[in-house]
């Protein structure tokens, strides 16, 4: 089978900002896409991932240019032009689209690298897949091969356990603060990459629950759906802030939002429990007099800078091993992909079976050391031909002309019966 | 027999101080279990001694000076591992070993003479109150070492420069909760040596209360660490605050031990 009929097009925190990703992902009635791309022409098996920081479609298609073009009107509900839709997308065919997957995968290409989510987020979109009938063969075969590259990265790299970055920074510290984090609660205020990859991370590590604070009330809502929270105004800034734990503040103000003076009084309240600030915005948005209030940690962007210096180099090194695996994992695939045609599949059936032939008739020859020369050619044609009319239903059934859908079952069926594929063997 | 068993004692606490020292740079687990054992060893050859020396003595060995600090590191040593039993501190044993060890070194350069016992003195009250009273410095030392701790985690917190504990050390919640377990358990015991001593005093002396200096300063480190517990319980006084009043309780009880004697004199002087 061609390798260019599989195409992966998406939405991510690195192509589009929020507002477009959040349109995306069908928030109302998640059923949509498996119904809407279903029924698009040429378009075999598909698969639909949606997260908080990606929307992708990975598909097969006999005419993958067409099919690539109405689901991405579909995707984009024809809220903006087709073109203006590619300024916001990715787009990978054949090769690269199935690095691509490997890579998504193994959260090679997350918001924070190595973070474990991605993956059971993939075997859920694919759960879904696989019960509306919209995966077949090929994805099957390559989604299930995603799954075991992702955990291969995770046992032979550290790449998940260093995930180091600003946001792992900022989680290390709260534990040494708070040792454990389960009943903690985070407070968001504003919006930005790096302060919902630092919520993202606190969720990781289980945090009882995180509060969305915004200027305008409807973006927290959505950004507060992203991490199962709850969503507040600007105005309720400090009250709130007498429940929560942990503050990550990167608003867009030019003043500063919160000073010393409004959370002294605060602390009383709280009954001194501790307050880990973080402030991620330039300008700031925190008093830096805060840190000098009693049981309170106001930590500013570069502050976190210095403890991911730490360890970044060997993070780095754990990444360009997990790439490795991804290259290879990704030949091994087109390998297979390429052996999918009905002539490679001719070609190594006769192949297996001349080979177990071969060796037969060497094990009988070799107990029959008086044979003439005439009688050891009279059985090597017997034997050729008995192969050759074993083989001669199973070759025209192949070759016989059907449709894609049809041609792909039946290539499966043959190689499972002939073994052709050992490692398939599931 | 007792000195010999006495300086085996000393140099097997020395050695498992040394071993949590060594554990403290490296941060190697084998080395940390090493110095465990040594220190459980340590305090159960520790144990054995004064069994031995009360059968020397003849009486509960806690009336001089040697029995009492030695008493204090027997103390100090349990307690930190029956802690450690419930609560895993990183790095705790690396701070509490040094201060056993200290105090073995007060216990070996002070008079081992076996002091006969004034009648006065003669009394089920003795062992009872003497023992509870130096059980209450220990878990009172324990919560020292925890504000400690506390006051070098939270600097480095707060100055934002990592250097030898920010990981070494753990998180300023858990010291938090250890200052409050060791106060949890010191502070019944140290009400509990008040009240015993009172009573005795009243059987030997005739008063419960004679206001002799020992007595005040006990009752001053008392109201120390009331008032540390009223503010926990009742503002949510926590952190460097109750990691600071810890450090000056536990001044204040080891100036009750030995400033007392030393500076003040009184009624309660050890009779050596």
């Amino acid at each position: 089978m061609s390798a260019e009929k599989i195409m992966i097009l998406g939405v991510n925190h690195k192509t589009a900002p929020v507002e477009i990703r959040e349109r995306l992902a069908f928030p109302n009635d998640p059923g949509t896409p498996y119904r809407e791309i279903a029924v698009i022409p040429g378009c075999e098996e598909f698969n639909f991932l949606s997260t908080c920081n990606r929307v992708e479609v990975l598909f097969v298609s006999s005419t993958p240019e067409e099919t690539e073009r109405k689901i991405r009107d579909f995707l984009f509900n024809k809220s903006m032009s087709y073109e203006e839709a590619g300024k916001y997308i990715y787009l990978h065919q054949g090769e690269a689209a199935i690095q691509h997957l490997f890579r998504v995968g193994a959260s090679l290409d997350s918001m924070i690298i190595g973070e474990p989510q991605i993956l059971g987020q993939l075997k859920q979109a694919y759960r879904d897949a696989t019960e509306q009938n919209c995966t077949g063969m090929i994805l099957n075969r390559l989604l299930h091969k995603a799954f075991s590259v992702a955990k291969r990265i995770r046992t032979e790299t550290e790449i998940g356990s260093s995930a180091v970055s600003i946001s792992y920074a900022a989680v290390e510290l709260a534990k040494k603060i708070f040792g454990n984090l389960k009943n903690k609660r985070a407070m968001l205020v504003g919006a930005g990459e790096m302060a919902e990859l630092a919520a993202q991370h606190l969720v990781n590590q289980g945090i009882a629950g995180v509060v969305v604070a915004n200027r305008t009330f409807e973006r927290a809502v959505n950004l507060a759906r992203c991490f199962n929270g709850k969503a507040v105004s600007l105005e309720e800034l400090i009250p709130q802030l007498e429940q929560v734990d942990i503050m990550i503040s990167s608003t867009g103000s030019p003043e500063l939002i919160l000073r010393s003076s409004d959370v002294k009084p605060l602390m009383r309240q709280r009954r001194n429990r501790p307050l880990f600030l973080i402030d991620i915005a330039v300008p700031r948005d925190l008093d830096p007099k805060l840190n000098d209030l009693a049981n309170v940690y106001l930590y500013g962007i570069d502050d976190l800078n210095n403890v991911v210096d730490i360890n970044k180099a060997e993070r780095d090194k754990e990444a360009v091993r997990a790439e490795r695996i991804v290259t290879e994992e990704t030949l091994k695939f087109m390998l297979w992909l390429g052996s999918m045609e009905v002539t490679p599949t001719i070609v190594a059936i006769r192949e297996k079976a001349e080979a177990v032939r071969k060796a037969e008739l060497e094990k009988t020859l070799s107990g029959f050391s008086n044979l003439t020369d005439k009688e050891k050619q009279a059985l090597e044609k017997m034997t050729s031909a008995m192969m050759n009319k074993i083989l001669h239903h199973p070759i025209v059934y192949l070759k016989k002309d059907d449709s894609h859908k049809d041609k792909k079952v039946k290539l499966s069926l043959v190689r499972k019966l002939f073994n052709l594929d050992p490692d398939n063997s599931s | 027999m007792g000195y010999l068993l006495f300086q085996l004692t000393l140099l097997a606490y020395i050695l498992s101080t040394a071993a949590y020292m060594v554990y403290f740079w490296s941060q190697r687990k084998e080395i940390r279990t090493v110095a465990r054992w040594i220190l459980i060893g340590s305090g159960l050859l520790h144990t054995v001694y004064l069994v031995v020396r009360y059968f020397e003595a003849g009486h509960t060995p806690l009336t001089n000076h040697h029995e009492a600090v030695s008493f204090f590191a027997w103390s100090l040593t349990w307690g930190y591992l029956s802690f450690h039993w419930r609560y895993n501190v990183r790095n705790f044993g690396s701070f509490v070993s040094p201060l056993i060890t200290i105090l073995m070194l007060i216990a070996t350069f002070s008079s081992r003479q076996i002091i006969q016992l004034p009648p006065a003195l003669k009394s089920a009250w003795l062992p009872v109150h003497a023992s509870i009273a130096i059980m209450a410095n220990g878990f009172l030392a324990l919560a020292f070492c925890g504000g400690i701790m506390y006051l070098l985690q939270e600097r480095e917190l707060k100055k934002k420069r990592f250097g030898l504990f920010y990981t070494r050390l753990p998180s300023l919640d858990a010291l938090d909760n250890l200052n409050n377990h060791c106060l949890a358990v010191g502070f019944p015991l140290l009400t509990l040596g008040i009240i015993t001593g009172s009573i005795w005093a009243k059987q030997a002396w005739g008063a419960y209360w004679q206001w002799d200096p020992k007595e005040t300063w006990s009752l001053i480190t008392w109201f120390l660490y009331a008032a540390l517990l009223h503010q926990r319980f009742t503002v949510g006084w926590r952190g460097r605050r109750a990691a600071i009043m810890a450090i000056i309780g536990f001044s204040a009880a080891m100036f009750t031990l030995w400033g007392v004697t030393y500076l003040l004199g009184g009624a309660h002087s050890y009779v050596g």
